[in-house]
Order: structure tokens, then sequence, then C-alpha cells
């Protein structure tokens, strides 16, 4: 991998099982085994799918519902691998993708700044260094000692963000992510997301909104059924993508 | 397997580990009045209940009795139950596992070594017991580190092999709980093991792994005689194999866990 390059896909393809009937236990599996039922649907979400990021450039992913954006996101930031092809990231990946999926809520808002910390791979002096200024960029005030169960989902979304971007990531995976919390917040976090950006970070931005992948992006791909249908600067991106949905 | 990175990967994420064993010792007494004393109450309770039952109903009064019953209950329901939450800890951590990156190991680890952190505290109970009923400790009681060790290596492969399993097939759980339940039986824990070996069956007792580990736990903290070498080998020797053939299940197949949870 060059220098240069902060993502790599190279032919990369994932496969899904799409049986009929899930078969999860050992009865069924038996029964179906004797019987010789037991069905595989292959069904490719993404295939020989190329490109690079190079550091510092903004790569916005459009298509369709449907079309393989989220399992592509999946695959970079590492909670999938890929069926086929290899996937090269350098750097720190900050993952912006469902905020607060990892709170457990019978814990408090302080418990999980720990706890969520450590799932996305901080230690603790840093999260003791980070932790005042975590609590204060989601504005919870005192709810920071309550547990999670009786929070609203916007407060939720509001912690989970200000944890997730606590550090500089090198890369940035984003999906549709803009719109957390209440107006005051979403002008916050937006800053906060600008800020990155004049530092130069890679972001790989997923959308369907054609209008914020222009505003954000300098480069884009188009996914088609998981095909790669088009990649290069975004203008050009966006007139194929405007003449395939209209 | 390149085994530097792995160790790598493992020290990355030692706090996640940290937090995630003080998550499941936190949750577990959240919102009980007695919190943490229920793992010192819970095994004094069923001790006087076995006592009772197979003591003063069956007919043995042995004075250290008690203890004996002690030592199995605990050695046994540290195997129990953390192998039955290593057993979930794939598929009850499911929400995650969709959403973020981590070592998936991390998950069984943490969930058999909260286990093993509420069984040393819950050792308290023995000391206590055994000062109250006048048992002497010898130095062998040193030797009652190798039997727990060694069951907390059985854990971790066995934890290893059932959560990979239930991810695939849901029904392990069921399976398991049988299995179990024969291994309490066969393992001594509230009946003399003479009383077996008269009747010609002592082999279910060289089958057993988790029995040779409490038969050298005895020896040490209540006969006071040294250990047992043939058992600590054989048990040993079993954890390992166990411990081998989780890893490599796990190994094999834990990119799959994330199409079935």
């Amino acid at each position: 991998m060059k220098e240069n390059v902060a993502v790599s896909v190279k032919g990369v393809g994932m496969r899904f099982n799409l049986s009929q009937e899930r078969v999860d236990n050992l009865k069924e599996y038996l029964i179906k085994f004797v019987k010789r039922d037991l069905k595989y649907n292959e069904f490719w979400a993404l295939k020989d799918i190329n490109f690079e990021i190079k550091k510092g450039e903004r790569l916005g992913v459009l298509g369709l519902n449907g079309s393989g954006k989220s399992t592509l996101l999946k695959l970079v930031s590492g909670v999938l691998k890929p069926s086929a092809g290899k996937i090269t990231t350098r750097g720190v990946i900050a993952p912006l993708l469902e905020l607060g999926a990892g709170f457990n809520s019978e814990y408090t808002g302080r418990e999980n700044i720990y706890l969520y910390g450590a799932v996305l791979g901080f230690s603790k002096e840093f999260l003791d260094e980070k932790f005042d200024e975590i609590a204060d960029f989601s504005g919870l005030g005192e709810f920071i000692e309550v547990p999670i169960k009786n929070y609203s989902s916007g407060m939720k979304a509001r912690l989970g963000f200000s944890i997730a971007t606590i550090v500089e990531p090198d890369i940035l995976i984003l999906d549709e992510v803009l719109s957390v919390g209440d107006k005051k917040f979403r002008s916050k976090s937006e800053k906060k997301i600008m800020s990155m950006f004049d530092k130069g970070v890679t972001v790989l931005f997923v959308s369907h909104s054609l209008e914020q992948v222009q505003r954000l992006c300098d480069k884009a791909i188009i996914l088609d059924s998981g095909r790669l249908a088009a990649q290069g600067p975004v203008e050009k991106v966006a007139r194929i993508y405007k003449n395939m949905t209209e | 397997m390149n085994i530097k990175k792995y160790i790598k990967n493992f020290v990355n994420y030692k706090y996640l580990l940290y937090e995630l064993v003080k998550k499941n010792i936190k949750l577990k007494y959240r919102r009980s009045y007695l919190g943490i004393l229920w793992t010192l109450i819970e095994p004094l309770l069923t001790m006087i209940v076995l006592t009772l039952v197979f003591g003063k109903l069956f007919g043995r009064s042995d004075r250290t009795f008690p203890i004996y019953v002690l030592c199995g209950r605990l050695l046994f329901s540290f195997f129990c139950s953390s192998t039955k939450s290593g057993l979930k800890a794939v598929s009850g951590n499911a929400a995650m596992i969709k959403k973020v990156y981590v070592p998936k190991y991390i998950y069984v680890v943490a969930a058999i070594v909260s286990n093993f952190v509420t069984f040393l505290i819950s050792l308290i109970v023995l000391v206590g017991v055994g000062v109250v009923l006048k048992v002497r400790p010898t130095v062998y009681v040193i030797e009652a580190i190798v039997p727990i060790l060694i069951l907390l290596i059985m854990s971790i492969g066995v934890g290893l092999i059932l959560s990979t399993m239930n991810v695939f097939f849901r029904d392990i759980e069921y399976i398991w709980s049988v299995g179990t339940m024969l291994i309490m039986y066969t393992s001594a824990i509230f009946y003399p093991v003479d009383r077996v070996i008269g009747t010609g069956n002592a082999w279910v007792f060289e089958l057993n792994p988790v029995y040779m580990c409490i038969a050298n736990f005895r020896n040490a903290v209540l006969y006071g005689l040294p250990m047992n070498v043939l058992y600590s080998a054989k048990s040993l020797g079993i954890a390992l194999v166990l411990l081998i053939i989780g890893v490599v299940m796990f190994y094999k197949n834990q990119d799959k866990f994330i199409l079935h949870v």
C-alpha cells in the first residue's frame, strides 16, 4: 500500500446466506440434513469493489436503499470481514455509526463513558483525562449520574457522539450522522466535524442525499445492487447519479 | 496465526476486559440490598442445606462434613456458572458485535473472569467456616492454587467451545444444562467418595476432570495432604486439550458469528 493512501479496497465482495428459514437449532438442522433439505441462497451484497481513498480525501458513497452502502461501511470499519478481496486501512478509525449502540442501559452516563470508550479501544488514562470534555460536550449536566435507561434517544445519541469524536481520528466514517439531537446540538456537532475536516481527516461518508454529498465530499462512488457503478470527482459522479435516479 | 500480533491486540484491549468484568460483577448485584455479600451468603446457605440433608438425614455427622460439601460446591459452581455465562457471551452481546469491532473472544474471557473473581471472593466463606470448625491448615494449603488454575483454564476452553456452538445452534444451552447436571452428580460434591468406590464404580471419577480438581482442592485445604499428582496432570492435560480445541474452533468460526447472531 502506498504511503499516501488511507483506505484501499481491492476486489472486495461480501456474500450472505439468505436461507428461506433460519436454521438455528440442532434438531431442525439434523432433520433437514437427513432430508437433504439444507438450502443456502447465496447473495452477494457487494461484488468486485475496487477503490482507494488518499489521505485527506473525502469520499461520498451514493446509492439507493439496499445497494450495499452500509455493508461497505461495516467492512471498512472492521465489523464485517469480506468474503473476497482485501481491505487495508491506515490510522485510527472513528466510526460514527449507530451512536450509542454499545451502551448498557443499567449503567449511568458516567459508567457508560468508560465502558463505551473501552469498546472503542481507548485506555483508562485517556478517558480519565478526557472525561470532563466528553461530559461537557454532551451537555447532559447532572444527568451524567443517571442510568441510561432513563435517557431520551436524543440524549443517548448526544453522549454517543461525544465519546466517539473525542479522538482525533485519521479516518472518519459517517453514516448521515449530522442529524444528532436537537438543533443546538446539531450545529455543535457539525462544527466539530467541520473542524476535523479542516485538520485534513480522511472521510468516508454514506448518504442517499446527493446534496449532502456534494456539500461535504470531493470524490464520490456510486453503488448499484452491490456493484461499483461509477467513481471519480464528485461533480462528475453527481451528474451520473442524477441521471440514474431520475 | 501471527502470535505477536494477537498479543499486541490483547494488550490494546485489556482495559476493555477490565471494564467488562467490572460491568458483569456490578450489574449482577445492582439493586440488591445485600449486594456483593450474596457471593458469601449464597454458598453458606447451600452448604447448610446440603449438610442438613446429606449429613443429618442420610446420617453422616462428621465434624468437617460442611467443609467437605463447601469445597465441592464452590469449585463446581464456579465451573458451572462460568461456562454457562461463557456460552451466552457471544450470542448475548450480538448488539455490540454487529456494530463495533472488538476481538470477540474478549466477551467470553470477560464472562469467565467475572465468575472467577466472585469465586475468589466466595473463598472467604471457606476460611470462615474453617475457623469455626477448627480445621488446622497445613503447608499444603498453597497447593490449592493448582486445581483452581486448572479449573480456570478448563472453563475458558469449555466457554470458547460452547459460545461458538451456541451461535449456530441455540439448543446448546439446554444440552449443556443437562451436561452440568451430569458433572455435578459425578463430582462427589455432597456424598463421600468411598461410598461410590465401594460399589466398584470408581471409574466415573477417573473420567471427570472437575472431580479431580475438587479432590485436590480438598486435599489441600481440608485434609492437609499433598496433592494427587496423577489427578493434577490428568486434569491439566484435559484442560489444555479443551483450551486448544476452543481456541481453534472459535478462531475458525468467529468471522461467521455476525451473520448468525
